[in-house]
C-alpha cells in the first residue's frame, strides 16, 4: 500500500471506476495505476496511522513481553460464500493462528496478488470486508503489497496476511504440552465453514442454511486464558477438522486420546450434509473455532468462561488426553463401540481457505 | 438426523448384541462375509466388533467398485486422457487408484492431463454441451448400482445427439462375483477359508433385487441376509445369520425391506438391459478374469463407447508384487496380514488399491482400526 512514497496529485486524474472497471497489468507496476489504487480503494477502506506513514515499511514500537508472528496465504474459492469471503477470512485466519499462542494480536500485514480481468467491484467488497474484520478485531493492517498477474495465472485474488502479538507473562501455550488426564474441549459447532464453501461448489451446489462460522477469536481466547491461565494447548481446527488438529497435538506431546462422540457439537444440517456426502464432520473445516487442552481442575473454569463468550456459547468438554506411546486418537462411539480417528488423508475439499 | 438416527441408536444396539452374544453356541464359529465395502466400513466406523461376542468373524468381501478395478483399466483411463486429448470424468475415490509406473489419475492430473473430478454422470454430460470442441469421456465404474445413472447418460447422450461424448464402461455385477467366490478352490476344495453366510449387498439390491441370491442360498447352501449399510441393520442381519445357521437353514432374507423387494428397480433393470450387455469375460483385481462378470455397451450406443471410439486395447497388468489386496479381496487374508500394510501402503501413498477407498478393507481398518491392530499384536506377543 506504500509503494510510492509521492502520491501523484497532478490536476484531474479520472476515478477509478469501481463499478464496471477490471484490474489491469497496470495496477500492479509501480506506476501511477498502482498509486492511484492504493489511493482510491486501498488506503480509504483500511485507513490507520501506520499506512498514512505512507512508507514501504510501517514503524512499529516493540511491546513488552514475548512476541509472536504467525503467516498464512488464502485461495479460497468461491471468493464469498454464506457468512463471509475471502477478505474477512483472511484477517479471521491469521487472527486466530496469532491467538491460539495465548497472545494478544497488535498488528496485521496483507498482501494482494490479482488476477488481471478481475472486477474492481469485487476487489472493493472484499476489501471492505477484511477492512471491516480488522477494526471489528481491533487490529489494524499496517503494511501491504500489490501485485497483478496475467489473466489465467491466478484465480481472481489470493490474499497473504501476516500477524504479529503479544503472550502475556505465564503463559505458556503450545501443542506439545498435552498431558494424560487433561480435558479437550471446544467452542462450539463443528464443520459449519467447510460445509457451507462446500454448497457453493458448481457440480454440487444443494440449498442450505449453513453460514461459515469465520471469526476472530482472540476476545474469547483471552477470556479462556484469564478463567485457565494453566491452560495446555489451544489450536483452531481448520483444514483437516477436529480429528487432524487432535492429531497432531497427540504426536506433538506424544500422548493418546479419548473423545466422546455424543459429546462434539455438531449441527444436524451440517450432520446431514456431511452424510449426503460421504464426508465425516470431524474432518471438515472450521474458522471459527478452538479446540483447548486443560489440567482436569481447570476444565470447569474454562468450560464457563467459554460459555459465557458468544463465541463460545456452545462449547462441550469432548474427552480426556491418556498415555499413549502410539499417540492414537480413538473414539468412543454413539453406538457404543470404539475406533480410531484418524489424520486426513488426501483432501476432503480442495481450496477451502 | 431423522431417518437415519434411528438405525444408530446405541441403545438398541446394545440389546441387539446380547440377543446375539446369548444366541450364539460357545462351540461354534459364525464366519460371515460382508460382501460390501459399505457395510466394512459401518462395522469399523462404528466400532461394531467391539460389542459382538468373539465367536463372530467378519470375512471382507470383494463390494467396493474402485478395489476390484484392475491395473489394466485405469491404465487405458490414462491414456486416453493423456494420449488422446479427451476431458476425463472420473468419481472421486477412482483418481488415487494406483496404476501402472507409479503413477494414478491424480499423478496424471498435476502432469497436465485433464482429468476431472465429478459426482454423477450427469455432471460429465454437462460438461460435455460445455466443451462442445473437446471430446469428453465419463469412466464409469461400479456395481449395479452406478449402472442405471450411467444408463441414462448413454441414452440422453444419443437423444441430444451429443456427438463429443463417450463412456468407458467397466461396470461389474455382484452376482457373478459372489458365484467365483463360492466356486474359488479356497472355500470349494482347501477349506481355508471358512464362509458360513453372506451379509448381502444393500444398494444393489434396491436395483437387482433378493431374487438372484437365492441360487446360491440353494445351490451352496449358504444363507444370505440382505442389509442395510446402517450399524443396527448390520447387527440385526448378524442375528438373522445366526439364527438361519443355528437351525441349519440356508435362505436368502430380507433385513433391509424398506428399500429392497424380490424383484428390485423393474424400470432400472429395463434402462440397463436397453443400453449394456454381458462382457464374455472382465478382468477383476484380486479375483483375475471372471466369466460374464461385467457390461459393455450394447451396439445401438457403439457411437458413445469409448473403447471403440479411442480403438482402446486391455492389456492385464499384475498388481505389485508386495500388494496383498487380491488374497484380501476373496477373503483369504486380513489387511494386517499384508506385508506391507501401514508401513509402505497407507491411504496417503496407497500401495494395492483396498487402501484408497474408504469402502477398502486396508483402509477401513488402518483409519478406524489401528488400535485394534496393536491390541492384538499385543496380546500376541
Amino acid at each position: 500500500m506504500s509503494e510510492n512514497p509521492k502520491p501523484v496529485k497532478r490536476g484531474y486524474i479520472r476515478p477509478l471506476d469501481l463499478k464496471h472497471g477490471k484490474v489491469e497489468l497496470s495496477h500492479g507496476g509501480g506506476g501511477r495505476a498502482m498509486s492511484q489504487l492504493i489511493d482510491e480503494l486501498f488506503q480509504p477502506a483500511f485507513d490507520n496511522p501506520y499506512l498514512r506513514q505512507a512508507n514501504d515499511q510501517a514503524l512499529l514500537t516493540r511491546p513488552e513481553g514475548r512476541i509472536v508472528m504467525a503467516t498464512d496465504s488464502h485461495v479460497v474459492s468461491p471468493l464469498f460464500f454464506p457468512g463471509g469471503d475471502i477478505g474477512s477470512l483472511a484477517v479471521h485466519g491469521t487472527l486466530n493462528d496469532v491467538a491460539t499462542s495465548g497472545a494478544r494480536p497488535l498488528w496485521l500485514s496483507a498482501g494482494f496478488i490479482l488476477e488481471e480481468g478481475f472486477p474492481l467491484a469485487d476487489l472493493k467488497r472484499i476489501v471492505d470486508s477484511m477492512a471491516a474484520a480488522a477494526r471489528a478485531a481491533g487490529v489494524p493492517v499496517v503494511t501491504g503489497d500489490t501485485k497483478v498477474v496475467e489473466r489465467g495465472k491466478g484465480d481472481g485474488v489470493f490474499i497473504n496476511t501476516t500477524g504479529v502479538g503479544v503472550v502475556p507473562e505465564g503463559i505458556e501455550i503450545s501443542g506439545d504440552r498435552a498431558r494424560p488426564g487433561d480435558r479437550i474441549l471446544v467452542s462450539g459447532f463443528l464443520g459449519d465453514h467447510g460445509v457451507a464453501i462446500m454448497s457453493l461448489r458448481e457440480n454440487l451446489s444443494f440449498s442450505t442454511t449453513i453460514e461459515s462460522d469465520s471469526a476472530a477469536l482472540h476476545e474469547l481466547i483471552a477470556a479462556m486464558v484469564e478463567a485457565a491461565p494453566a491452560m495446555h494447548c489451544l489450536r483452531d481446527p481448520t483444514r483437516g477438522g477436529l480429528a487432524s488438529t487432535l492429531n497432531e497435538i497427540a504426536r506433538q506431546s506424544g500422548v493418546g486420546m479419548i473423545i466422546r462422540e455424543d459429546d462434539i457439537p455438531v449441527r444436524e444440517e451440517v450432520d446431514a450434509a456431511c452424510e449426503l456426502l460421504g464426508l465425516d464432520p470431524l474432518y471438515v473445516a472450521n474458522e471459527g473455532k478452538v479446540v483447548a487442552i486443560c489440567p482436569p481442575e481447570s476444565a470447569d473454569a474454562l468450560l464457563a468462561a467459554m460459555l459465557a463468550h458468544p463465541l463460545g456459547r456452545d462449547a462441550a468438554i469432548i474427552g480426556e488426553v491418556i498415555a499413549d506411546e502410539h499417540a492414537f486418537v480413538q473414539m468412543e462411539t454413539s453406538f457404543g463401540g470404539r475406533r480410531n480417528v484418524d489424520w486426513i488423508s488426501g483432501e476432503q475439499l480442495p481450496r477451502i481457505c | 438426523m431423522k431417518y437415519v438416527d434411528e438405525f444408530r441408536d446405541g441403545k438398541v444396539a446394545r440389546t441387539l448384541a446380547k440377543t446375539i452374544a446369548d444366541e450364539v453356541r460357545p462351540d461354534r464359529r459364525y464366519h460371515l462375509m460382508e460382501f460390501c465395502g459399505g457395510h466394512t466400513h459401518a462395522i469399523s466406523r462404528y466400532g461394531l466388533r467391539d460389542l459382538l461376542p468373539s465367536e463372530i468373524h467378519f470375512i471382507h468381501g470383494p463390494g467396493c467398485p474402485v478395489c476390484v478395478l484392475p491395473i489394466g483399466r485405469i491404465d487405458s483411463a490414462i491414456e486416453l486422457a493423456r494420449d488422446h486429448g479427451v476431458i476425463l470424468c472420473s468419481y472421486g475415490d477412482t483418481m488415487r487408484v494406483p496404476a501402472s509406473g507409479r503413477t494414478s489419475l491424480l499423478r496424471a492430473k498435476a502432469e497436465g492431463a485433464d482429468i476431472r473430478m465429478v459426482y454423477s454422470s450427469a455432471d460429465a454430460l454437462k460438461i460435455a454441451r460445455e466443451n462442445p470442441d473437446r471430446e469428453v469421456v465419463f469412466f464409469a465404474i461400479g456395481f449395479e448400482t452406478t449402472t442405471p445413472p450411467t444408463a441414462v447418460a448413454l441414452r440422453q447422450a444419443r437423444t441430444e445427439g451429443l456427438k463429443n461424448f463417450s463412456v468407458f464402461a467397466n461396470h461389474v455385477l455382484t452376482p457373478s462375483a459372489i458365484q467365483n467366490i463360492l466356486e474359488s478352490p479356497e472355500v470349494r476344495e482347501l477349506g481355508t477359508i471358512p464362509l458360513d453366510g453372506f451379509i448381502g449387498p444393500s444398494h444393489v439390491s434396491t436395483i437387482i433385487g433378493s431374487q438372484p441370491y437365492e441360487f446360491f442360498a440353494e445351490e451352496f447352501q449358504k444363507p444370505v441376509v440382505i442389509a442395510g449399510f446402517e450399524p443396527l441393520d448390520v447387527l440385526q442381519s448378524v442375528l438373522m445369520l445366526v439364527r438361519q445357521l443355528n437351525e441349519g437353514r440356508a435362505e436368502v432374507e430380507n433385513q433391509f425391506s424398506r428399500a429392497v423387494t424380490r424383484e428390485g428397480n423393474l424400470k432400472a433393470q429395463g434402462l440397463v438391459a436397453e443400453v449394456f450387455e454381458l462382457r464374455e469375460r472382465f478382468e477383476w483385481r484380486g479375483l483375475g478374469e471372471v466369466p460374464y462378470s461385467a457390461l459393455r455397451i450394447r451396439e445401438a450406443y457403439r457411437d458413445f463407447d469409448a473403447e471403440v471410439r479411442f480403438d482402446l486395447p486391455y492389456r492385464s497388468v499384475p498388481d505389485h508384487k508386495a500388494c496383498d489386496c487380491g488374497a484380501i479381496l476373496r477373503g483369504v487374508k486380513q489387511p494386517q496380514d499384508c506385508k506391507v500394510f501401514g508401513t509402505v501402503c497407507t491411504p496417503d501413498n496407497p500401495l494395492g488399491s483396498c487402501m484408497v477407498s474408504a469402502e477398502g478393507a486396508c483402509a477401513a481398518y488402518y483409519t478406524y482400526g489401528q488400535f485394534t491392530k496393536d491390541s492384538a499384536v499385543a496380546e500376541a506377543s
